[in-house]
Formats: structure tokens, C-alpha cells, sequence
């Protein structure tokens, strides 16, 4: 009843609210333009701008995606290699943390400095020397090459060593008299308590190496290790005259991640929350 | 059960800092020991390094006459209360409990039975299924109590276990430790800067300051016999009083008489000579408890000049007994622990009588010995 008011905005609730709208609108119409132009015919995308409606809705656009090229392979690639990248930089990244957080080591924190420097060397950079390895490798032109070189990123290591370094150590200790060693230390205390962070990392990850481009391109020659930004750029390439067929095929290249945020954004925004938080 | 020794244990921290010098204890099977001192002095250290979460800079640690200076903490047995109990934030109170003893193998149906006993014994049968975050200051406690009870170790550690509870329960608690610790009768060391628990807990506490162990004995002992001025001041509540002056031949006497030149001096006990001899003529310090000060002559040398007069400042009553704050003519503060009266004078000059036989001489400086120790 006597709640205290919190101090009266300059603006009235309403016009924030519509405001909201307005920008959620912006958001939202390329989206649902995408939409209308994947359902149309090709001659009728041009009607498009002056009805605002598809005289014939073409569902089979998005068949005809499957058929003009192995749009199929190029999904399956994108899940196996950003589900492969992600699960193990997941493995290391919490590893490494442990080490640089957990485990007292000479000249731990000046390594954990050369290690984070690494971020500050922009990508683009680092493609070419990073090609020349991976090509030394043997692993040009297969899932090792898209996988591997993926596995290790400093920036996650440096996510979860700050949500590790938040955990007290004397949980450690209590464990370490409790009769544990470092891995069931790290896997039964540490871990199960970094899993905002892992998630938030997973999220992460997963996005990126999904969406990942220039890698993939440079990296792979067949058709069949194709990922799906590759896949569409390739199909844009063919049939870049045929705007309804790219639009259906990149709607649907969109839907994973977007499911994937809608499932676990509450640990997307509570990972986020705890990392500012405490840290 | 089992003993525990230190012997000229030192930890450096760093290269630089070193948070324990030379210290050496010989801890009996069963013993209750309290390490008590100021904050800073070493007393988390050492314990850390019985634990094993510190390694030893020099030095020997025995437990159970097995050296365990290289031991790993889960190998040394042993189980530690820590202050902010660390309990697992993921685990319900059983599996807290429970964790060591799965790490060692034990099998269910006897890890069961021993948590339920625990469980039993610290009335934490209700709560197994719940996480610690659900549970309240006290009880959490408890589970951390719990969890060192069923390891049914060698030694018991604790440090400041109760620092984080509520003047009330932590007296309970405290009680209900002491209880435990006569049932089960495990060697433990515990760890506090609360020189009450420390009087109330300890079969023997160890003082320390600064790194060093000041003394080492009963809580008695301590109390009525402290080794230095230091020790001195810091067990008792109100703290001992200490007045200086020197001490002189008496005039017109055959004893040795304190001097705190703002009085008439106070004549020295005739057995204590022999102590007090070499200090003749020096500055020195006086120290006695409150309780040694009362309104009618105390003592076999009542009426012997062990008079103080005093200006009575505040009065504080305790129930049966009052603290009255003092100042000597030249403005020594003193507080005299009495029995209550009503209407005690305040503001007005009162003579109290000293009880000479409860009396210290301390050299000068805060860690001046006490040259009156037997
Ligand atoms: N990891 C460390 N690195 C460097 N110095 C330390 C470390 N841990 C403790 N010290 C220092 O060692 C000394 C003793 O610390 P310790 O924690 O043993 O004190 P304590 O007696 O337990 O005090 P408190 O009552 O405040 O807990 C302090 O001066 C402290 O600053
Ligand atoms: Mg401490």
C-alpha cells in the first residue's frame, strides 16, 4: 500500500510503450517482408511493393530450395561442425579456466595475460597463418580443418575463469579434505556451479561457428562440406536471380538459432546477470 | 583420534610476509585446543597448514606420529569447519554430508547410517533433502558441523565457526560443541578471536600474537598467571587495568611498595621480594583484573596500604555487579568491577581496596613480562 514510488519517469508510461512498438516494428517488417517475398512467385515479387500481399502463395518454395541444391547436407554440416566446436571449446575453455583460477601455478596469471593478448589481435589476422597451419596439417578440405582449429578460444576461457573465480575457494578445500583431487574438484564442484556460464558460452559458440563464414569458405573446396552461410552464398551465386528461392532458403537457415534463443535466453539473460553481478 | 605436533612450523608467504614464526605445540589425543590472538596473527595459517591448504615453509607437522608435511589434505584425515562453512551450493544436506565419504568409497548403506546419526545428533533429520540456500545462518552451521562429524577423522579443525551466528546462538552452539566434543572426544583445534569462547572451549589455549605463540596453557592458568603484559590485556572482559610507576624501598618499612606517583603507593606482597628485587627503582607496570577491586578491605594484606582512590566516572550496572569507570588523580584510567549498590556515587572521589594477591608486575612495553609468574 505504501509502496515506495520510484521516482516518476520523464516520460508517461504510454508513450514508452509505444515507442517499444515503434522499434520492435522495425525489427519485425524486413522479417516479415523476408516472409511474404520467400511465398511469392518470382514474377510477382516486383507486385509485392504495391499490393503488400502475394496474389499466389508459393509453399513450394521451400521444397524447391531441397531440390536445386544439397540444401539438406548444408544444415546437417552447420549442426555437426558449430556442435562439435561448441562441445569442445566448451571441454577446454572450462579446463583451461580451472587451471587459470583453480590451481595455483608459477607465472599463472602473467600466461593468463599472454593468453587473453591473444583477443586483441583481430581475426583477419590471424586467417592466413592460421590457414598455412591447418594446411601443414593435412586437414584442408574436411571436417577436422572446420572443427579443430575452432576448439580452443581464448575469450571463453576468460568467460568462465571470471564466473570460476567467483565460486570461494574454500569450497575447493573443503572438497580437497572432503578426499578430492583436482578433476573431481573441477567436474563435482566446479563445474556443476559454472553452469550459467556454460550455457552462456554454448549460446555463444554455437551461434558463432553456425553463422561462421570466411572459415568455412577458405577452408573447404567440396560441395558436400558445405556449411550453410557457404551453401547460401553458393546458392546465391546460381540462382541469385530468384529472390523468393534465397529468401526461403535463408529463413530457413535462421530458424535453429532462433529457436535455440528462445529456449534459453532465461539462461542467456541470468548468465549474463550473474557474470556482472558477482564479478 | 590422535595426537597432533608442531614442531618450529614457520610459513613466509610470498618471500616476504611470514605469518608464523617457530611455532611449536604438542597436541594430546583428545584434546581440545583454541587458538586465540588478534586479527593477523597467524592463527588461519597454522591451521591451514595442519589442514594441508598451506604448504610449510619450515619445519615438521606430525599427526598421529605420522609427518605429514607432503601429505595431501585428503590423505591427512582430518575434517575442517570453515568460517563461512563452504558448504556445496549444488548438494542437498545429505550429499553434503555424505561427499566424503562416497570419495572414500564407503558403501551406501553405511554412509546412510552414518549421516542419519549426524543428522540425528545435530536435529538435521527434517532438512536432508534441502539446499544449503534454504537453510538459515544457524543450521547451515550445523551441516558443516555435520559433515565433519560423520569423516569421523583423526583431528577436527575449526576455524571461527561461529563468527558468522548471532550473539545468542553462538553461545548455544558453543554449548552444544563442548557436548560434542566431550562424547566423541576427537583431538581438535580451533581457531577465534572471541577470547570468551576461547575461555569456555579450550582445555588449552594457545595465545598468539604477531606470528609467535605468546602462551600456551590452561584457560585458568592464562587467566590468573599471563605470561607478559600482552596476554594480560588480552584475555578478561573488562580488560586488566594497568597502571604505571615504579617500584621503591618503603619508607619507613621493611617491604617494597609500587609507586604510581599520582597516590599513596601500594605495598607489594613480602614473598614477592625475591621477584620484584632486580626491578627496584625501574619504571614498571602494574596490571589487575576488576573483580580484584572492591569497596571493603580485600584480602591478607586488607589495611596494608592496598588503598586506591579513585574518581568514579561512569557506573555501568551488570545486575549483581557494576563496572565503574575511573581515573586516578593524575588520569590512569581504571575500571573497578564491584558488587551493585544503589545510588554508586559518580563524579566523586571513592576508595577502593586492591586485593594484593591478584596483583601483577609487568615490565615496560606491550609484550613487558610478567616478573611476578612463578
Ligand atoms: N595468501 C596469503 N598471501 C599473503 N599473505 C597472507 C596470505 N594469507 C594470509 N596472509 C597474511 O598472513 C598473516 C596471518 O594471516 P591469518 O589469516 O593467519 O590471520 P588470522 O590470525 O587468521 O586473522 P583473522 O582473525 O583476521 O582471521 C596476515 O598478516 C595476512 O595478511
Ligand atoms: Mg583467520
Amino acid at each position: 500500500m505504501t509502496e515506495p514510488r520510484s521516482k516518476p519517469s520523464p516520460l508517461p508510461k504510454a508513450a514508452i510503450f509505444v515507442g517499444l512498438v515503434l522499434l520492435g516494428f522495425t525489427f519485425v517488417v524486413p522479417f516479415l517482408w523476408q516472409i511474404l517475398i520467400s511465398l511469392s512467385s518470382l514474377t510477382d515479387v516486383d507486385l509485392l511493393t504495391q499490393t503488400g500481399y502475394p496474389p499466389v502463395v508459393k509453399p513450394e518454395n521451400y521444397p524447391q530450395v531441397f531440390e536445386k541444391v544439397d540444401f539438406a547436407r548444408y544444415f546437417f554440416n552447420s549442426f555437426f561442425v558449430a556442435g562439435w566446436v561448441t562441445l569442445l571449446q566448451v571441454i577446454t575453455s572450462s579446463m583451461a579456466a580451472y587451471a587459470f583460477s583453480r590451481v595455483r601455478w608459477p607465472g599463472r596469471d602473467r600466461v593468463f595475460l599472454l593468453y587473453l593478448a591473444t583477443l586483441m589481435i583481430p581475426g583477419v589476422v590471424l586467417m592466413v597463418p592460421n590457414f598455412a597451419v591447418t594446411l601443414a596439417l593435412g586437414l584442408f578440405n574436411n571436417y577436422w580443418g572446420l572443427i579443430i582449429p575452432g576448439a580452443f578460444t581464448a575469450y571463453g576461457t576468460f568467460l568462465l575463469r571470471q564466473f570460476m573465480l567467483t565460486i570461494p575457494t574454500s569450497l575447493d578445500e573443503a572438497a580437497s579434505i572432503d578426499g578430492a583431487g583436482h578433476w573431481r574438484i573441477f567436474t563435482q564442484v566446479v563445474l556443476p556451479l559454472t553452469r550459467p556460464g556454460l550455457i552462456v558460452l554454448a549460446i555463444f559458440s554455437f551461434l558463432g561457428n553456425y553463422n561462421s563464414f570466411f572459415w568455412p569458405l577458405i577452408l573447404t573446396k567440396d560441395d558436400n562440406l558445405r556449411t550453410l552461410p557457404i551453401g547460401l552464398l553458393a546458392f546465391d551465386s546460381t540462382y541469385g536471380r530468384e529472390t523468393p528461392l534465397i529468401m526461403a532458403a535463408s529463413l530457413m537457415a535462421m530458424i535453429p538459432p532462433v529457436i535455440l534463443f528462445l529456449c534459453l535466453q532465461k539462461y542467456l539473460v541470468k548468465g549474463i546477470q550473474i557474470g556482472a553481478v558477482k564479478g | 583420534m590422535s595426537t597432533l605436533t608442531l614442531t618450529n612450523v614457520k610459513k613466509t608467504y610470498d618471500g616476504n610476509i611470514t605469518a608464523v614464526h617457530d611455532f611449536s605445540l604438542s597436541i594430546h589425543d583428545g584434546e581440545f585446543v583454541v587458538f586465540v590472538g588478534p586479527s593477523g596473527c597467524g592463527k588461519s595459517t597454522t591451521l591451514r597448514m595442519i589442514a594441508g591448504l598451506e604448504e610449510i615453509t619450515a619445519g615438521s607437522i606430525e599427526i598421529g606420529g605420522r609427518r605429514v608435511n607432503d601429505v595431501h589434505p585428503k590423505d591427512r584425515d582430518i575434517a575442517m569447519v570453515f568460517q563461512n562453512y563452504a558448504l556445496y551450493p549444488h548438494m542437498s544436506v545429505y550429499k553434503n554430508m555424505a561427499f566424503g565419504l562416497m570419495l572414500r568409497k564407503m558403501p551406501r548403506a553405511d554412509i546412510r547410517k552414518r549421516v542419519e546419526a549426524a543428522a540425528h545428533t545435530l536435529g538435521l533429520h527434517e532438512l536432508l533433502e534441502r539446499k544449503p540456500k534454504a537453510l538459515s545462518g544457524g543450521q547451515r552451521q550445523r551441516v558443516a558441523l555435520g559433515r565433519a562429524i560423520v569423516r569421523e577423522p583423526k583431528v577436527f579443525l575449526f576455524d571461527e565457526p561461529l563468527s558468522n551466528l548471532d550473539a545468542k546462538l553462538r553461545v548455544t552452539t558453543r554449548t552444544e560443541l563442548k557436548n560434542l566434543h566431550q562424547r566423541l572426544k576427537t583431538t581438535t583445534v580451533y581457531v577465534t578471536h572471541d577470547q570468551e569462547e576461547a575461555m569456555t572451549l579450550g582445555d588449552r589455549i594457545v595465545v598468539m600474537s604477531a606470528g609467535h605463540i605468546q602462551q600456551v596453557d590452561t584457560p585458568l592458568n592464562i587467566y590468573r598467571k599471563p605470561i607478559n603484559r600482552f596476554v594480560a590485556a588480552f584475555l578478561g572482559s573488562p580488560p586488566m587495568n594497568f597502571l604505571n610507576g615504579t617500584l621503591h624501598e618503603e619508607t619507613g618499612g621493611t617491604g617494597l611498595v609500587f609507586d604510581f606517583a599520582d597516590a599513596p603507593p601500594l605495598r607489594m606482597r613480602d614473598e614477592d621480594r625475591v621477584h620484584l628485587q632486580p626491578h627496584v627503582g625501574r619504571a614498571m607496570v602494574m596490571g589487575f583484573r576488576p573483580s580484584a577491586m572492591s569497596e571493603t578491605p580485600v584480602g591478607r594484606y586488607a589495611g596494608r596500604g592496598n588503598a586506591l582512590r579513585l574518581r568514579t566516572e561512569v557506573v555501568e550496572p551488570l545486575g549483581d555487579l557494576i563496572d565503574v569507570s575511573c581515573t586516578t588523580p593524575k588520569g590512569q584510567h581504571v575500571i573497578a568491577r564491584v558488587t551493585a549498590r544503589p545510588d554508586f556515587p559518580v563524579a566523586r572521589d571513592i576508595e577502593f581496596h586492591l586485593d594484593m594477591d591478584h596483583v601483577h608486575i609487568f615490565e615496560p612495553g606491550e609484550f613487558g613480562r610478567n616478573v611476578l609468574r612463578a
